[in-house]
């Protein structure tokens, strides 16, 4: 092979790898040291995958052209029926080639699908449509938002509350699915501080599109803040105020039979029973996407448009349309804006 | 074979129909060439629906949150491309080929079971017309939290589950409306018409080869028409009996698959996926089939490495069997499972590359005619190879965690299954166009077909690849602006106009063709196999003449020695040999029994959606009523059918004669 057709397969291989997007979704781009892993892995495929397409097509291409009938200046085929050499020899290189990308995979297949003794656990639940994170040693539940603490293996115990959901972080990691009635675990690690985009992947009904999710990674010590702030109960409003007065509605309506306020909420029947389960709205608005992450807290007007018609928004979604007053919804949503 | 008084049409229920041609003529029919036709013409009707749900999925796709479908439109839309496309498009039209060329390139005169292939094609249809009734009667039923905003559809209620069902989404929990009973009761139905093709096909290739046709001198075609026969009827029962479990669990209450009693929705994965794969090669060794026919033809020398490409075919049959968990990589299947099966995904790749080389063999060194047909096979090899390599990446298995359930996944399929299989098969109907209709194509037609086919397949599948690694996950029907997907996505969308363009260009050309086009030649592509030994179109009794077969390729070498050098040199006798065969074959020198036409296979294919919607309705007035009926309707025919002889000794046009060939294994036993 000449330097010149070297350079025609790592052009060809890195324009494939060139049409990343640089979008929050990218798993060309990857983070943590396990999706940087994989994506190794990937491009070493990639390279020898592009080699062998060139060649291949290549020959292709060269035959029908070279080969192509030009009239009589093209004199009739050569009768040949096969060569067992060439088949020796096109079935022994691909094997190993194989060979060769065999042993790292299932090297990385054995490192990744069971958690290091000292990983942090977080529970993972999965609903239609949104993700629920308990974090068992610290005795709090929260949704949509992953937080984690960056260079620290993090252990994802998985299980789904109704169908089979896959949670997907691709700058972290790949896929790993929610099955109901069994665990499954999954490996994050994220080296740098950042938010990282998420969505269940397998088709999990009406609203999968918006079943997303968003991985925070912070510096143990901000971790560290963040779990004790989460683990307060909730801010209270003063009284008098439109909060207050959300806060009542809260109470009062359909609203507490499916969401936890620490603090505020008692135990409910549906609660215990864990029938009818929505997210813990404890530090909803230290969240900053809420709705199966598909809205944003800051959007002006984004907390109200849901509370006011929430199918409309998630198709299907469990929580329905009450027909609030605009007055309502606005009280409503400010005292949400309060629980930080 | 002793015909008497008794065997006569006295004793069927109805007069036996006598028609060859109209309206009962098409209805009523063994004629396996007819059978083809249908199937078809039929089948593409189904490529044309499923082609429009493709079209309304990428509009909806071309921008970010748009909003021209609704989500449960979007499902349904999805769910109904795959299904359509799998088992009423490629599947069927693949039995077309098998139909209307497997006897003709093995030296028969019909199939074994001539009725029982009516059957397959019956079934098939009402299967078909029973799912998609589902748009007009089936109902979505309300979500789990009971909000039923923006669920109404404008387009009926389709099946919604996707066309892989995954419990226990499919159950009755989550899908508590009729759509997923249609579903399920639909594939059940087009898998009983598929496993009685393929039961019918194994026989006539292991019973009715023409003299001297020793299994190494079939052509390839009829190679993997075989190894896709036997993969049916292995594959098939297991489809059906998960889909009788997920049916058993949506209407008479077990728990197979419901984990909230201990059942287990992963069983209903290794179930679906240990038929789902070997489905895969279902629908691409025909096209394989096809292409290693078309290749040999237009490069005027015979397949390179024959024994290798049909032991290839056959191990691909033997290993589909055993990589399905690939599917399943993020399941959370154990780590020993996952680098098993992506050891042997590995492993499929081998006899896959031996084919494709094996093909580039074939045109080196030849002398190519770019005819339509061969451009589309071409185009099958260079975007099967593109398909066949992003599929060894699947076999990477944590690479895979990353591009399962994502576009990246959508691209690769669509290169094997689109760029392969359906560009495999347009060559095939390109190529047999001549042999069907006795008219040639417009090959300028032909060629804009296929430059637009592949210009517009790779604008839509091409960015697929970027896409699903930049994170588009499969079956939403929106997707965020922030994600910077939209561009591609816009790109896909064009390019799938374009491939519609193409599908219209196609359909121009078979119509004014079939009609206008100029009288095909005898032999028009100077080819190698029996069928282009037969007029054009073929008559209804195939061969005049039993042929005896002394080589591969048979025909080929009747025509052309070989000179020193081992280059083709046309025999003097060539010409006159061509005549005859004109003549002969137009002329059968004895009279020849055929099948008679029935009306039972029709009646048989139209009890069983009568059945499917007595289940479904079980629980109404008229529920038993129609579920009797069909199976009434059934039971009668296949009565009727047994007491009919399947050639009737005084039919109209064919005396009977002792000593006669005859299509069928004993008269009765089909």
């Amino acid at each position: 092979m000449t330097r010149r057709s070297w350079i025609g397969i790592a052009l060809a291989s890195s324009l494939f790898t060139a049409c990343a997007s640089g979008g929050p979704m990218d798993s060309l781009d990857p983070q943590g040291p396990i999706a940087t892993d994989i994506d190794g892995l990937f491009r070493l495929t990639l390279n020898i995958a592009t080699v062998i397409f060139v060649l291949v097509t290549g020959a292709l291409l060269y035959a029908t052209i070279r080969f192509r009938d030009r009239g009589d200046r093209t004199p009739e085929p050569k009768q040949v029926e096969g060569n067992a050499r060439f088949e020796v020899i096109w079935t022994v290189i691909p094997v190993l080639i194989l060979a060769s990308i065999a042993v790292p995979t299932v090297d990385r297949i054995f490192k990744y699908t069971s958690c290091a003794d000292d990983a942090l656990h977080i529970e993972v639940t999965g609903h239609q449509w949104w993700f629920e994170y308990n974090y068992p040693d610290d005795g709090f539940s929260t949704a949509n938002v992953l937080v984690i603490p960056t260079d620290a293996e993090i252990c994802l115990d998985m299980t789904s509350d109704d169908v089979i959901h896959n949670y997907w972080v691709p700058k972290l990691n790949g896929k790993r699915y929610l099955v109901p009635g069994q665990a499954t675990v999954l490996l994050l690690r994220a080296d740098e501080p950042g938010e990282y985009w998420g969505q269940c992947a397998e088709f999990c009904g009406l609203s999968h599109a918006k079943m997303r999710a968003r991985v925070i990674a912070m510096d143990p010590d901000d971790y560290a803040d963040w779990l004790s702030s989460q683990q307060r109960p909730a801010s209270m409003p003063a009284d008098g105020t439109i909060e207050q007065e959300g806060m009542n509605l809260f109470l009062g309506g359909q609203c507490v039979s499916c969401h936890n306020i620490s603090g505020v909420t008692a135990s409910n029947p549906a609660l215990a029973t864990g029938s009818i389960y929505g997210p813990d709205l404890t530090h909803f608005s230290s969240r900053d996407v809420f709705a199966g992450a598909t809205l944003n807290h800051d959007d002006p007007g984004a907390i109200e448009s849901w509370i006011d018609n929430p199918p409309l928004i998630k198709p299907g979604s469990f929580m329905p349309n009450i027909d609030l007053t605009q007055q309502e919804i606005e009280a409503l949503a400010a005292y949400l804006r309060s629980l930080d | 074979m002793a015909t008497t008084a008794s065997r006569s049409g006295a004793r069927t229920i109805f007069r036996r129909p006598d028609s060859n041609t109209g309206f009962w003529g098409w209805i009523t029919t063994a004629d396996h060439k007819k059978i083809g036709i249908m199937y078809g013409y039929t089948a593409f009707i189904f490529f044309i629906l499923g082609g429009l749900e493709a079209l309304l999925l990428r509009i909806q796709l071309s921008q970010p949150d748009n909003v021209f479908l609704s989500a449960s439109e979007y499902n349904a839309m999805f769910t109904m491309h795959g299904t359509t496309m799998i088992f009423l498009f490629v599947m069927p039209v693949s039995a077309a080929f098998f139909n209307y060329l497997l006897p003709l390139m093995i030296g028969a005169r019909d199939v074994a079971f001539p009725r029982m292939n009516a059957v397959s094609y019956w079934i098939f249809v009402f299967g078909g017309i029973f799912l998609y009734s589902s748009f007009v009667f089936g109902t979505t039923g309300p979500p789990v939290g009971g909000n039923l905003a923006e669920t109404a559809s404008r387009l009926g209620s389709g099946p919604n589950g996707g066309w892989f069902g995954y419990a226990p989404n499919s159950g009755l929990r989550f899908s508590s409306g009729t759509v997923m009973d249609y579903w399920s009761i639909g594939l059940q139905i087009l898998g009983l018409a598929s496993l009685i093709s393929s039961i019918n096909f194994i026989v006539t290739v292991f019973n009715m080869r023409a003299k001297g046709m020793k299994l190494l001198r079939m052509p390839v075609f009829v190679w993997m028409t075989t190894v896709v026969a036997f993969l049916l009827l292995f594959s098939l029962p297991i489809i059906a009996v998960a889909l009788f479990m997920i049916t058993f669990d949506r209407n008479v209450g077990t728990l197979f698959f419901d984990p909230s009693m201990g059942g287990d929705p992963i069983l209903w994965q290794h179930f679906f996926w240990l038929f789902g794969h070997p489905e895969v090669y279902i629908l691409i060794l025909p096209a394989m089939g096809i292409v290693s026919e078309v290749l040999p033809t237009f490069s005027r020398k015979p397949l390179f490495g024959y024994p290798a490409v049909v032991f290839a075919g056959a191990a691909i049959g033997f290993m589909g069997f055993g990589v399905w968990a690939h599917h399943m990589f993020a399941s959370g299947v154990t780590p020993i499972t996952q680098a098993a099966f992506g050891l042997s995904t590995m492993a499929i790749a081998i006899p896959t590359g031996i084919k494709i080389f094996n093909w580039i063999g074939t045109i080196w060194g030849g002398k190519i005619k770019l005819n339509t047909p061969m451009l589309f096979s071409l185009g099958f090899v260079g975007m099967f190879v593109i398909g066949g390599l992003s599929g060894v990446t699947h076999s990477i298995v944590p690479a895979d965690w990353q591009q399962t359930d994502t576009y990246y996944i959508v691209a690769h399929f669509h290169y094997v299954l689109f760029g392969g299989a359906i560009f495999g098969l347009f060559s095939g109907l390109y190529y047999w166009f001549p042999k069907l209709t006795g008219r040639m194509y417009s090959e300028a037609l032909g060629k804009l077909h296929f430059w637009v086919f592949f210009v517009g397949f790779n604008l839509t599948f091409g960015p697929m690849h970027w896409l699903g690694l930049n994170g588009m996950v499969r079956r939403t029907w929106v997707y965020a602006e922030e994600t910077g997907l939209g561009p591609w996505n816009m790109a896909v969308t064009v390019g799938a106009f374009i491939i519609a363009l193409g599908v219209l260009i196609f359909m121009i050309n078979w119509t004014w063709s079939k009609r206008n086009g100029p009288i095909a030649p005898f032999d028009p592509w100077d080819a190698r196999t029996l069928e282009w030994t037969l007029p054009s179109p073929t008559p209804e009794y195939n061969f005049a003449v039993n042929p005896v077969i002394t080589s591969l390729d048979d025909f080929w070498h009747k025509k052309y020695s070989e000179d020193a050098d081992g280059r083709p040199v046309r025999r003097p006798e060539a010409t006159a040999l061509l005549a005859e065969y004109e003549e002969v074959g137009l002329n059968p020198p004895e009279p020849i029994h055929l099948p008679n036409p029935s009306y039972y296979p029709f009646l048989v294919g139209a009890g069983m959606p009568m059945v499917g919607y007595g289940l479904i309705y079980d629980n109404t007035a008229w529920g038993i009523p129609l579920l009797l009926l069909g199976a009434v309707t059934i039971v009668g025919s296949f009565i009727g059918w047994g007491v009919e002889p399947l050639e009737e000794p005084h039919a109209d046009h064919h005396s009977d004669e002792p000593g006669h060939e005859h299509p069928g294994t004993d008269g009765e036993g089909s």
